[in-house]
């Protein structure tokens, strides 16, 4: 494994244009977040905002870049045929999909890092300016409150779900303009479609499953009593999407020809 | 030596006009099944979500305990839905005539979110658009013509007709220290409108013509309040609005009405009124307390259009997904001929290539249009029949802004799929150019309408980003005078719907042009 991890690590690493996206997803998350916490206004106490979620709301941007780079990774390769090169010097295939998997992963949790410290950063020094006061109740955005912390570390690992899952359905679609539309309807049409539905249990149910919505119910960190699923079985429900995703990819994979 | 001939063939030179760019480009796409397979999957997402979400929504309604069917909504003078709920003391006015009174106070209550639950929270406040003055309307009937003119809770003297005509008078509210007088003449079949701040000296706030207005009228006092609305921010779908019981009293005196029999009585009508589950009981009545020549006036509802009811495009909701598959499939139309290396015999073939690029656009958009047009022509009228065999209410809609959101939609598809197919040929990669349109048209749409932003900001967004073509969609106008959430999350856009497809054909527009360039300049 570490062999193929380290092929796939020097494919990745020597093409431009991972490094862009990378850089796109920090300053993409960063900038959203920031515009939201110097617009979203706190009038009065008790205004009912979710602070940690409005600097964090960067994520559903940065998220595009994600996908984008799961895609171009294995979506490349079939447009090169660099695949079958690949799959010839790496015969076990669900390993070198695996491979594939801990190198993007690994990269986006770096990247989603420092994007989402920068939100809380940004959020904390542009949040009070829009009265996220402690005089209307919401003290500075910091990693040392519970929720604010599990905000930020599940929005990481949300990120690196978004990869994964990302990287599964493109291993499935191959070609890289229908993965790009399949995962991007996916994480936006979804969402806009659940909340089309009138009829109210159907409702929930969809959002429960839905990847972004109940993905990110990780961000919540206030009212949680009203969210249909909690902040971490909703990371569950995307975790499930992601492993079946790879593990349905990894046997398509292993399926069918090159 | 022998002097060579040098081959040339036998055929007719064939001629390389626009026509046959067209054809060689249709040609293209037909025959790639993948791409026709993906037109065809667009169009049944459209139709299929469209019936999915038809079939699940139902509705019935409740009068207390019992099920009913819901009512059909009340029609105006205009035939868009409207409500008419409201207090009126009148007198019958054959021929000309009018009414002068001044009103020197509004005081009323509303019903806030109860703070300790189960105990009803009401405090004293008049809505923004709480409203009492004088009326002509042509009978006690619910939804009939009508002016108005009238002090409002907060937006100063309006003066307002058929319930979607509103003229603003000048602003400012009253009090016992500064009243305001109000007076509606009717000459014929016109109507006048004028206010003053002492009684003698008038301004005229507008003179309309309401088409129903013949004949024998009512003439008198009214007053009605509007819901008091609320929107609360909500974890799971950003907001939620909620309309609570308001009621407003207005005091008005020195009442002259000219044209009337001598000596008529006043009659009173609670317009509109509700009945309690037992049917003799009015939930929330008005009233009048007449004192010498001072009305007290207390009404409850609203004279306005009414936001009840599904509009036509709630059916469309599987226009994003249609959406997302036409963008795709254009540009694969143009990145497709850079993978396969095609571009360059296309090329060769047509030396002239902001032509070819035009050429493409064409037959995508024509395809695309199609293709929509098709989809969301079944999509309308089939589930709209769904939605009212469920037993919804469907908001009524004129034959020509139903067909301009049928048709809208289909250029809105077909507008997108020309930018799509631009910023694939100007990337000309394809997954990197379908993310590029998606992150430009769907991401600013979700932003916008999923509620997680402020108003403001989401209007902002629906005005400069190509998500702005939307509006094409929005079938309710948005009228100001009407107590509603007028927010991108309720469907209402910041832009008219023409506006706003234009705003997304000048990204289309500027796309190509930066993809000619690019084609014109650079190797491929």
């Amino acid at each position: 494994m570490r062999r193929e991890v380290h092929a796939e690590w020097t494919k990745l690493r020597t093409v431009a244009g991972p490094g862009w996206l990378l850089g796109a997803l920090v300053a993409l998350t960063v900038a959203a977040g920031a515009v939201a916490a110097a617009v979203v206004p706190c009038a009065a106490a008790g205004c009912g905002q979710d602070a940690a979620r409005i600097s964090l709301v960067g994520v559903q941007l940065g998220q595009a870049m994600v996908a984008l780079l799961a895609v171009l990774a294995i979506c490349g390769e079939y447009s090169t045929g660099m695949i079958r090169t690949s799959l010839t010097a790496m015969p076990r295939r669900a390993t070198a999909l695996a491979a594939k998997a801990v190198v993007v992963g690994g990269l986006t949790l770096a990247a989603g890092t420092v994007a989402v410290l920068g939100s809380v950063l940004a959020g904390r020094l542009l949040l009070p300016g829009s009265g996220f006061t402690p005089a209307h109740g919401y003290p500075p955005l910091s990693l040392a409150d519970g929720p604010v912390l599990r905000a930020a570390v599940g929005s990481v690992l949300y990120l690196v779900l978004i990869s994964l899952l990302s990287l599964g359905l493109a291993t499935a679609v191959r070609d890289s303009a229908a993965a790009a539309g399949v995962v991007l309807g996916l994480l936006y049409v979804f969402p806009l479609a659940v909340l089309m539905v009138s009829d109210e249990e159907v409702r929930q149910v969809l959002w429960t499953i839905s990847p972004t919505n109940a993905g990110l119910a990780v961000q919540a960190t206030k009212d949680l009593a009203d969210l249909p699923i909690g902040p971490w079985a909703g990371l569950g429900v995307l975790a499930a999407w992601a492993a079946a995703a790879l593990a349905g990819s990894g046997l398509l994979l292993r399926l069918r020809d090159a | 030596m022998t002097a060579v001939t040098p081959y040339r063939s036998g055929a007719r030179t064939g001629r390389d006009g626009f026509a046959q760019l067209l054809r060689a480009e249709w040609i293209k796409l037909r025959t790639v099944r993948g791409w026709m397979l993906g037109l065809a999957l667009a169009a049944l997402l459209i139709v299929g979500l469209g019936v999915l979400f038809a079939t699940g929504s139902r509705s019935s309604c409740m009068n207390g305990p019992i099920e009913v069917p819901c009512p059909a909504p009340l029609i105006g003078p205009g035939g868009v839905a409207v409500e008419d709920r409201f207090y009126f003391v009148h007198q019958p006015l054959d021929g000309d005539g009018s009414i002068t009174v001044r009103v020197s106070s509004m005081t009323g209550q509303l019903r806030k979110p109860d703070v300790t639950p189960g105990v009803r929270n009401v405090v004293s406040g008049v809505t923004p658009w709480a409203k009492a003055g004088v009326m002509i309307k042509q009978s006690v009937r619910q939804g009939t013509s009508y002016a108005a003119l009238m002090v409002t809770g907060s937006h100063g003297v309006h003066m307002q007709y058929d319930f979607t005509e509103d003229v603003a008078g000048r602003p400012g509210g009253v009090s016992a220290a500064s009243p305001r007088w109000l007076r509606l003449t009717r000459t014929g079949n016109t109507i006048t409108g004028e206010e003053s701040s002492d009684g003698s000296h008038w301004t005229t706030v507008g003179t309309v013509r309401p088409a129903g207005l013949a004949g024998k009228v009512q003439i008198g006092l009214f007053a009605a309040s509007p819901g008091d609305l609320t929107v609360s921010p909500n974890v799971m779908f950003g907001a939620a609005t909620a309309s609570r019981f308001a009621e407003v009293t207005a005091v008005m005196d020195q009442v002259g009405v000219r044209g009337v029999a001598a000596g008529g009585a006043w009659s009173r009508d609670d317009i509109g009124v509700t009945m309690e589950p037992d049917g003799v009981t009015p939930h929330h009545p008005g009233g009048l307390t007449r004192s010498g020549g001072t009305f007290r006036v207390t009404g409850v509802g609203d004279i306005a259009p009414s936001a009840e009811g599904m509009p036509v495009e709630r059916v469309l909701a599987g226009v994003l997904a249609g959406l997302v598959a036409m963008m795709v499939v254009a540009v694969m139309f143009v990145t497709a001929e850079y993978r396969r290396g095609l571009i360059r015999t296309t090329l060769l073939a047509s030396p002239r290539r902001g032509r070819v690029l035009a050429a493409k656009a064409v037959v995508i958009a024509a395809a695309t249009f199609a293709a929509g047009l098709a989809a969301v022509a079944t999509t309308v009228p089939v589930g709209r029949s769904i939605l009212a065999a469920n037993g919804n209410m469907l908001a009524p809609v004129a034959t020509l802004t139903s067909l301009r959101v049928i048709v809208g939609t289909a250029a809105l598809l077909a507008v997108a799929a020309v930018f799509a197919l631009a910023v694939g040929a100007l990337f000309r990669r394809s997954a990197m150019a379908v993310i590029a349109v998606i992150v430009a048209i769907l991401v600013p749409y979700v932003l916008a309408t999923a509620s997680i932003l402020p108003d403001e900001v989401s209007r902002w967004l629906l005005r400069l980003t190509p998500a702005a073509g939307f509006a094409i969609q929005q079938s309710m106008p948005t009228y100001a005078h009407m107590t509603a959430r007028h927010a991108p999350a309720e469907g209402y856009f910041p832009l008219p719907p023409w506006v706003g497809l234009a705003v997304l054909c000048a990204y289309a527009a500027l796309a190509l042009a930066l993809a000619a360039y690019r084609l014109r300049r650079s190797d491929v």
